[in-house]
């Protein structure tokens, strides 16, 4: 017996192998091996045609393609904003600074049923930023529109967070070389800086990508739910559920599940090839 | 080092000739502050406002209601069950990964990070998958006249599915920082393996427990779209907190949707106050004195 137990594991005269060894596989067995079989199961009890037939129904490809696009939308406005916000924060002092880097973690801190609840009553016809927005004639709640802003709403401290540790490590030598040597420091920046933080910018867009793809309470407020124009691939799976077709629901899920595995399966992959891109305080 | 939110560095090193010039720094610093500003600050003053709209009296109308109690003693059961079993997995999962070397040991990380990259509705349909009236176990559940879908069992079950990598992810990272040599020492003074956790262990790395513990906590209780899958949404009966206000909400009451969801937002700043107490205090008892 023991034989085997060395094969499978290193010696160590630390004790608790067998006891946190049985905790974690128990729990970790009863709470998710299990239950993810049965979607598996579930989605695998109809025939291959039926399950094609299901994940490409003209409303669940509409809901894929909503899902897919306002992801990709509110990923890439984090980008944008993230690495703003994180170069502000890494390179400039000013009053209040620190206030504003603990704000940043506000969106992973909010329930997202409160985001949801407040974003869709200030975007509303009548809310703060509804009505004016009205005026121009920009509908913001219950469109497409509205989902990218809820979605951008929670990403937002996965770029920032990925993003700052890289750029407090990136010494001042490349830079000072390349404004030596005559460079702007827009040229420096998009020539020296730019290059050394894009993993860490790719990083964090793909994650806040595939948590925007799977988020719910967010997005069921301001949405509108309409099948078929802002009913997210999430809301679908909740839909199909409440009508008791759980193969339905399982199908759906498990194209889901597909496409957020592709984008985790990318940034690991990625981050195995480059380490620097690997974010050192992140909290999902 | 990931128990800690990120601090900012004491001062920025004088780059010479690598400053940006004051116009770029001032429109920057504006934008940042305006996109927050709008985009997080005035919607988290926008909850208390409507909250407070009607008045206090309102409020504290709202949050008495019977039907608004319940979804707060609910919750608050929720996250008394599903924290302390979180905790336990949590400190056993760490142990196991931080301390030993084995085959399959990447592959059970990977499954312990299962349900942060899983939507929450998944998180939620696996139990129904399993347990609802056409689930897996559905008929032997009704022999026995067992609820677990629409019912509080099915919460606390998804609320644990959606908060356990928590503590792990915390305190992994800060258990492998901290090393195993004063447990050997202990161990070879004749400690038994649980004094050794208990008086060495647990002392090390109370900080990332904290701070695991406070996050669990606070999904636990604001978790939305896993509860609502498996909840139907009972008045008095099934709805937490957040599943309250959504229905509040929906049926226009804003104040009481407000009221319900200025609990939520206090739970997530009273997190965030308390993660930057920790934070500060992991950090000032790793720095040498």
């Amino acid at each position: 017996m023991s034989g085997v137990r060395s094969l499978l594991k290193q010696p160590s005269v630390l004790p608790g192998f067998g006891l946190s060894l049985g905790v974690t596989l128990v729990y970790l067995g009863l709470l998710v091996v299990i239950p993810l079989a049965g979607l598996l199961l579930k989605a695998a009890s109809i025939t291959p045609e039926q399950f094609w037939s299901i994940a490409t129904a003209p409303r669940a490809l509409a809901a894929y393609r909503l899902s897919f696009g306002t992801s990709l939308a509110a990923a890439g406005l984090n980008v944008v904003f993230g690495l703003l916000l994180a170069w502000v924060l890494v390179r400039y002092r000013f009053p209040g600074q620190r206030l504003i880097n603990s704000l940043i973690d506000l969106p992973f801190a909010l329930p997202t049923a409160v985001a949801g609840i407040t974003l869709t009553a200030a975007y509303s016809k009548n809310g703060w930023f509804g009505a004016p927005l009205e005026a121009l004639g920009i509908r913001v709640a219950y469109t497409p529109l509205g989902i990218i802003v809820a979605l951008t709403f929670i990403g937002l401290p996965f770029v920032v967070r990925t993003v700052q540790p890289i750029l407090e490590d990136l010494e001042a030598d490349e830079e000072e070389a390349a404004a030596t040597l005559g460079a702007s420091r827009w040229q420096t920046f998009r020539r020296v800086v730019l290059p050394y933080i894009t993993p860490a910018l790719l990083t964090g867009f793909a994650l806040a990508f595939a948590r925007a793809l799977g988020e719910y309470g967010s997005v069921v407020f301001i949405s509108g739910n309409m099948p078929g124009q802002t009913e997210i691939a999430p809301l679908l799976i909740v839909t199909k559920l409440q009508q008791f077709d759980y193969a339905g629901a399982a199908v759906i899920a498990v194209v889901t599940l597909l496409g957020s595995l592709a984008v985790l399966l990318g940034v690991s992959a990625f981050e195995r090839w480059n380490p620097a891109a690997r974010p050192r305080a992140m909290r999902a | 080092m990931s128990a800690v939110a990120p601090a900012l560095p004491a001062a920025v090193p004088t780059r010479t000739g690598l400053h940006d010039p004051p116009l770029v720094r001032l429109a920057l610093i504006g934008i940042s502050l305006l996109f927050l500003a709008l985009f997080v600050v005035t919607p988290l003053v926008l909850v208390f406002a409507q909250a407070f709209s009607a008045g206090l009296g309102a409020f504290f109308r709202a949050i008495g209601d019977p039907v608004a109690l319940a979804a707060i003693r609910l919750t608050l059961v929720v996250a008394a069950i599903a924290v302390p079993l979180n905790l336990g997995f949590g400190l056993a999962a760490a142990w196991l990964i931080a301390r030993f070397h084995f085959v399959g040991k990447t592959l059970l990380t990977s499954i312990i990070d299962i349900p942060l990259a899983v939507s929450p509705v998944i998180s939620g349909m696996v139990f129904v998958l399993l347990f609802g009236a056409q689930g897996f176990f559905g008929p032997v559940l009704r022999e026995h006249d067992l609820k677990i879908i629409f019912a509080v069992p099915g919460i606390v079950l998804a609320t644990i599915f959606v908060t356990f990598p928590l503590v792990a992810r915390e305190v992994i990272p800060v258990m492998q920082a901290a090393g195993s040599d004063e447990e050997l020492a202990a161990l070879t003074l004749g400690a038994s393996s649980w004094q050794t956790f208990w008086r060495i262990t647990l002392p090390k790395i109370k900080w990332g427990v904290l701070y695991g513990v406070l996050l669990t906590n606070a999904r636990a209780m604001g978790e939305f779209g896993a509860v609502s899958v498996v909840s139907g949404h009972i008045r008095g009966e099934t709805n937490t907190i957040p599943l309250h206000a959504e229905i509040l909400f929906n049926e226009y009451s804003y104040t009481g949707a407000f009221a319900m969801a200025s609990l939520l937002a206090l739970l997530g700043l009273g997190t965030l106050v308390a993660q930057y107490v920790v934070g500060w205090l992991g950090r000032s008892e790793a720095s040498p004195r």
